[in-house]
């Protein structure tokens, strides 16, 4: 605080109290801007919608299940992501995948920031998609604010409700296409626009089509300044080293501050005789601030490095002819005059920890077999002995059939001597495509009382397998 | 936010001052969070009037528009929206309950023969039987129907005392058994009982002097024991009585078999003749259904393997 607040009578602040106990949203009218990173963005938009909104409809030859290349199909539980089918048995894939997103983005916002909040978030892409069409129904930032001061007109009616019907229809275009990915696509649009489909359909078209209309329409920067986890705990990310985008305080204030382009400042030459800086304080940067912070005060954590004010400073840079980069992508270390440092614990250990769980991943995903087989040795009792003194262990077999086909299965013993493998009247053992099952086996083989457990392993030799598959196992004897 | 170092202006505060000079900043929630909370305001007020909601001395509301209907002994029952007859309903109708009919419904039309040489049947049938097992024999014959020397028979073994076929076993638990064996210490003088205790151990080949064992052979199958009206002249036991196997390595009353020594043996062996067997199973037809018991059955066959 500057000094001594007025005491104990307050009835002249210069500051309003704010009487309602809330804080309504003031409202921000992002201008419209050109440059090279607003190229950028909607280059990753038009990849981003073009892969949501077309995948779903991608067929994929495959047999025994739908031809859609990616679906998540929950009532037969099984995830078909092109030629790779993902059972429950594997869902800590999910887990892994999840570790190393949550990796990725420690990795990359250490070094550069938030970058996914301004170029990758759905938050930022749909949002970016919305204020388009506000602006060409609305018309660019000053017509919006005087839309919204100007009494309500037929005209005022018409591009307001406009809006929002498009808002409304990328938002049920957004719902219905994340449902897409759950059933057979052109099946399941069939089925939603005739009643056909199920509630959970609907439901979810319904929740996502009004999360989005509210989050990208009407919410907007407050989800990434009030909601958004991620925003918070990306600044634990952040050094001195880290990319952030930084306006060059040096350059843009130089001993006297900025100034505006007023008479006999307006040669760089006259301005740094004056004492100002580059800096025109056009207010271009704020006003195409989708969040509207202004970066001159500084890295705040409401930004979300989308780079905008970075395009509007250069324009304006570019049409007084001075060098551009007054906003930039800069490190706190690199402004204070020094190099920035990358190789460090932290990055590295990233790095290591990234590289390890995708290979970890990927080894995963291609040496899962198609046949799971599990045994368990029944415990109660462990042993029993038969009427002629033979001893006799039961085992749990459980198999998990991956495949598309049926398998025929060979169950034998090996490292036993003597021992009896016995399933009862069962000849053959047969899964069918994609199924589980469990098969009790009975070992019995004559009493040796020199071992208590003898390590043996059963053999399976499955038709599509193949290698036969070796299980150990103990086979437990009386003392 | 508490202070923007270039304007210079302070952030509101609540206008109220105390020792002078302390005061409170106001940062104010947004008003998106107000309108929040009253929206969920508003959703409990939904849920009252849906749901069950508020208790009313001994009752309480039970909500509109949420009535389930299920199937009591043949009528149909409308409540109030609650978990217990939802869990009812879907036991009656829900799909996971249907398919389990299904299923139930082909083991049932299935012979015995027929289910146990189909691993999926088998499979299927365990499943249930190990849940019917459980909650209806694992008292008595344990969890892995190992039993218990001397009171329940072990189910796991070959050796069965009223037959280990299918029917054998359905029988079994539908009907119950009751094992009896009568008591001969006064039918025996010691010098009888000594006889005949080696040649009930020499049929397992565990007997040790012979002319006893001569003797007791004619206790045994002769008039005055009268012991192989039930357990047959060889000792290999009569199942439609439930008499035991004498012949084999399977004590199901006394633990002989545990026994090192052959004094251990005989005493064991001697109070069974004398003191006599009687235990009993009872029946499960009241309790189980058909098709359960058929499925116990199949879970029962297939821990040993039958026989």
């Amino acid at each position: 605080m500057d000094g001594p607040l007025p005491s104990l009578c307050m009835t002249n602040m210069s500051v309003p109290v704010n009487q309602g106990g809330t804080q309504a949203r003031i409202p921000i009218y992002p201008r419209s801007v050109k440059g090279r990173f607003r190229r950028l963005k909607w280059a990753i938009l038009v990849i981003a919608y073009g892969t949501y909104f077309m995948l779903p409809w991608l067929q994929w030859e495959r047999s025994g299940a739908a031809s859609q290349a990616l679906l998540f199909d929950i009532t037969s539980r099984r995830f078909y992501l092109f030629d790779l089918v993902v059972h429950p048995s594997e869902i800590f894939w999910l887990a892994g995948f999840l570790v190393i997103a949550a990796l990725l983005l420690f990795f990359v916002t250490g070094i550069a920031g938030r970058v996914f909040c301004g170029y990758f978030c759905f938050q930022t892409l749909w949002t970016d998609v919305f204020i388009k069409i506000e602006r060409l129904v609305q018309g660019e930032r000053p017509a919006r604010i005087r839309l919204d001061k100007s009494g309500w007109t037929a005209d005022k009616l018409f591009k307001k409700g406009l809006t929002h019907v498009l808002w409304l229809s990328v938002a049920l275009l957004t719902g219905i296409t994340f449902v897409l990915y759950w059933g057979y696509a052109p099946e399941l649009v069939v089925q939603l626009f005739t009643g056909q489909a199920p509630f959970a359909a609907y439901a979810t078209t319904l929740f996502l089509t009004a999360t989005t209309y509210v989050m990208a329409g009407l919410a907007r920067e407050q989800v990434c300044t009030y909601m958004c986890p991620y925003a918070r705990f990306q600044s634990a990310m952040f050094d001195k080293d880290t990319l952030i985008v930084a306006y060059d305080r040096q350059r843009g204030e130089s001993q006297l501050g900025r100034n505006k382009l007023v008479k006999g400042l307006k040669q760089q030459q006259q301005r740094h005789q004056a004492g100002y800086g580059d800096c025109v304080d056009c207010g271009f940067c704020v006003q195409v601030c989708p969040t509207g912070i202004d970066i001159r005060d500084g890295l705040q954590i409401q930004c979300i490095s989308c780079a905008l004010c970075i395009d509007a400073c250069d324009n304006i840079m570019d049409s007084l002819g001075w060098p551009r980069g007054l906003i930039k992508y800069d490190s706190e270390r690199h402004q204070e005059g020094s190099k920035p440092r990358l190789f460090k614990a932290k990055n590295i250990g990233y790095a290591v920890t990234l590289l390890l769980a995708t290979v970890l991943l990927v080894w995963s995903v291609i040496t899962s077999s198609t046949l799971d087989v599990a045994v368990q040795q029944v415990r109660q009792p462990l042993y029993v002995v038969l009427s002629d003194g033979q001893i006799q262990n039961s085992y749990m077999l459980k198999l998990n059939n991956k495949q598309k086909v049926p398998l025929s299965l060979d169950i034998s013993v090996q490292g036993l001597d003597d021992a009896v493998l016995d399933l009862g009247r069962v000849r053959h053992i047969e899964i069918g495509a994609d199924q589980s099952l469990q098969v009790r086996l009975r070992v019995r083989m004559p009493r040796d009382t020199g071992q208590t457990q003898i390590p043996f392993a059963f053999v399976i030799d499955a038709d599509g397998v193949e290698q036969p598959l070796s299980v150990p196992a103990f086979f437990s004897m009386p003392r | 936010m508490s202070e923007n170092k270039k304007t210079g202006h302070a952030v509101q505060t609540t206008g109220h001052a105390w020792d002078g000079d302390i005061q409170e900043y106001n940062n104010p929630i947004p008003r998106w969070w107000l309108w929040s909370f009253y929206a969920t305001v508003v959703f409990s007020i939904i849920y009252w009037v849906l749901y069950p909601a508020w208790p009313i001395g001994h009752s309480y509301t039970t909500g509109v528009l949420n009535n389930i209907t299920y199937t009591v002994n043949g009528e149909e029952k409308t409540t109030h929206w609650n978990t217990r007859a939802r869990l009812v309903r879907d036991m009656q109708t829900g799909e996971d309950a249907v398919k389990q009919r299904r299923h139930m419904q082909e083991v049932a039309n299935a012979s015995f023969s027929a289910i146990l040489s189909d691993p999926k049947m088998i499979d299927f049938s365990s499943k249930i039987g190990k849940v019917l097992f459980t909650d209806n024999c694992a008292a008595c014959h344990g969890m892995g129907g190992q039993g218990v020397v001397g009171l329940f028979p072990s189910l796991v073994d070959d050796d069965w005392l009223w037959g280990g076929r299918t029917e054998n076993i359905r029988e079994t638990i539908a009907s119950g058994r009751i094992g009896f064996m009568p008591a001969f210490g006064k039918t025996f003088s010691d010098q009888q009982m000594d006889d005949v205790v080696e040649y009930v151990l020499s049929l397992s080949n565990q007997a040790e002097d012979q002319p006893r064992v001569q003797r007791g052979k004619q206790l045994f199958g002769g008039e005055q024991g009268g012991c192989y009206y039930c357990h047959n002249q060889e000792g290999t036991g009569i199942q439609s009585q439930g008499a035991a196997n004498l012949t084999d390595q399977i004590w199901t009353i006394v633990d002989v078999a545990g026994q090192k020594d052959i004094e251990g043996k005989r005493a064991l062996v001697r109070e069974v003749v004398s003191k006599g067997v009687n235990r009993s199973m009872p029946n499960w037809k009241g309790r189980l259904s058909d098709e359960e018991i058929k499925l116990l059955t199949v879970y029962v066959y297939n821990l040993s393997g039958g026989k």
